[in-house]
């Protein structure tokens, strides 16, 4: 999968399901993209580098959301 | 000195007679309120006396008073800084940001004091002084620093310190090893060799979250243990060997004579009578494969399973074989879920040789089953005991061996399949009914 397609389809499903849900697991995202998880990762790794995505980490288990949009923005009225 | 909150139950916790942490973080309190050295602290000064603030309203409280997790990290690192914040920024203003970062602590724990004494400079500046040395995983532990400092800690440690960061979250988390070769004559491989490769080898996996949850490389010298591999990681790499156990004969009798104080010397603090072969070593083997033949001491090594008993009482006698390599052993972890889990045997033997390409194979297959069929937060030692160790050997291409079994007539996870039964699993009838009435 192209870089771009797979940076648009993460973009718009997330956006989507913003209402409900900020935090995704990798594998939600492997889902999305529909690839194994192994060839997801490049793609993913390169979304957090350019800023679409983000880390969420509880310490134990990390977690993915659109920048800016994770439950911790809230919390500390950034968004 | 009067610190900034009182706190009555955590004082408590100073009255027993062990070392507490409590007085520990008094300690730092006092030390930057009157700063002799004239740190330019890059934090709020009164860190340790908010720390100890919130800690005592949580216990007021019986409910803590820290966020869940949080966005921070430094650029590209998906692990290492653990983001905490206060939900009572307002009472302790020292602690709204308490964020944790994880150093990767350097091969066998060896440090020189020149490293530690940078390594404190640079947290009483940039963070709460405050250290964990060690965590369970092994990782040197900076507690609490602010988000605006993160970065900073980040350039001086790998650009003045060579230091990196660990790994946290759903990433492999830094490796630990024992001190292997470069002290202990038990070790069967250059266990400082292999982690330091297999971290360089997987950086990617250690600093940037895919797995779905978190996953442990330990590496342990030899049966001994010393960094409990078997117990605490996801994959254990423990040395072994497949030949026989060296004796020398004479100086088996120069612990029998007492010349050499068994044990190295150790539990010599009592006086326990003179040394008896019979009673300390050979009665305790767990497989009662030693024995005395006159003045011989004999070892039926096909039995052996490298408890490492009788080679610690005597180590002058008794040394480990020569063709040395390693076991691994997978699906350890902590009580989590379903309880504590030890290792399983998957690899019973395998070559610890550079560049360790048959290791690396064994290690991808694993996570390649574990990306593919693990659940969000399960461990791979639950992923084995949902699938089957049957399915793991399948996905890592091993064969099942009766080392693999734990107990006998207990966990028969090496099943037949009907191609591989000759005849399949249909009988004749007619056949069967001429021996067998109905
Ligand atoms: S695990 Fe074995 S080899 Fe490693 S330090 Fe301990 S006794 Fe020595
Ligand atoms: S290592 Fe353990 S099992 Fe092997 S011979 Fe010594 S005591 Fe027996």
């Amino acid at each position: 999968m192209e870089y771009e397609e797979a940076r648009q389809r993460i973009f718009d499903t997330l956006t989507k399901k913003q209402k409900s849900k900020s935090k995704f697991y990798f594998s939600d995202l492997a889902k999305i993209l529909e690839i194994k998880p192994r060839d997801a990762k490049k793609l993913i790794n390169k979304m957090v580098e350019d800023g679409t995505l983000e880390y969420w980490s509880s310490g134990s288990t990390s977690m993915y959301g659109l920048k800016g949009t994770g439950k911790q923005a809230h919390t500390e009225h950034e968004d | 000195m009067k610190l900034k909150h009182e706190t009555p139950m955590l004082d408590e916790l100073e009255s027993g007679p062990w070392p507490s942490f409590v007085s520990d973080i008094k300690d730092e309190a006092a030390k930057r309120a009157k700063n002799e050295k004239n740190v330019e602290y890059q934090i709020p000064t009164d860190v340790c006396d908010d720390l100890l603030g919130i800690l005592e309203l949580s216990f007021k409280h019986g409910r803590t008073h820290w966020k869940h997790g949080g966005i921070v990290g430094v650029f590209g690192y998906g692990g290492g800084v653990i983001g905490r914040y206060c939900d009572q920024p307002q009472n302790f203003p020292g602690v709204a940001h308490f964020h944790t970062m994880r150093v990767s602590q350097p091969g066998g724990k060896y440090y020189n004091t020149d490293f530690l004494k940078q390594l404190c400079d640079l947290w009483d500046l940039r963070g709460s002084g405050v250290t964990n040395m060690h965590g369970s995983t092994g990782d040197i532990i900076l507690l609490g620093t602010t988000t605006p400092q993160l970065e900073e800690i980040f350039y001086e440690l790998t650009h003045n310190m060579n230091q990196d960061l660990g790994g946290s979250g759903s990433n492999l988390r830094t490796p630990a090893d024992c001190l292997g070769q470069s002290r202990c004559e038990y070790a069967c491989y250059d266990t400082q060799h292999l982690c330091y490769t297999l971290t360089q080898e997987y950086q990617d996996e250690l600093h940037r979250p895919a797995f779905p949850y978190k996953f442990k490389f330990k590496f342990d010298g030899c049966p001994n243990g010393c960094v409990a591999s078997i117990a605490r990681s996801d994959m254990s790499f423990i040395g072994t060997w497949r030949d026989d156990i060296r004796i020398d004969q004479e100086a088996v009798q120069a612990y029998i004579g007492g010349e050499i104080a068994p044990n190295g010397g150790a539990h010599a603090g009592r006086d326990w009578g003179p040394f008896d072969i019979q009673k300390e070593v050979i009665d305790l083997c767990p497989t009662e494969c030693m024995w005395m033949d006159g003045k011989e001491l004999k070892i039926d090594n096909k039995e052996c399973v490298r408890c490492m008993h009788c080679i610690d009482a005597m180590p002058r006698a008794l040394r480990i074989g020569q063709d040395t390599g390693l076991s691994i052993l997978v699906g350890a972890k902590a009580p989590i879920l379903d309880g504590a889990q030890m290792g399983t045997m998957l690899v019973p033997f395998i070559k610890a040789e550079e560049p360790y390409d048959e290791i690396k194979e064994v290690i991808e297959s694993i996570w390649d089953w574990w990306m593919e069929e693990g659940k969000n937060r399960e461990r791979l030692g639950e992923l084995m005991k949902r699938q089957g160790l049957q399915r793991m050997l399948e996905m890592t291409n091993q064969k099942p061996d009766p080392r693999m079994v734990k107990e006998p007539r207990h966990n028969p996870y090496i099943f037949w399949k009907e191609e591989e039964v000759e005849g399949g699993f249909e009988r004749d009838v007619n056949e069967f009914r001429k021996h067998h009435q109905r």
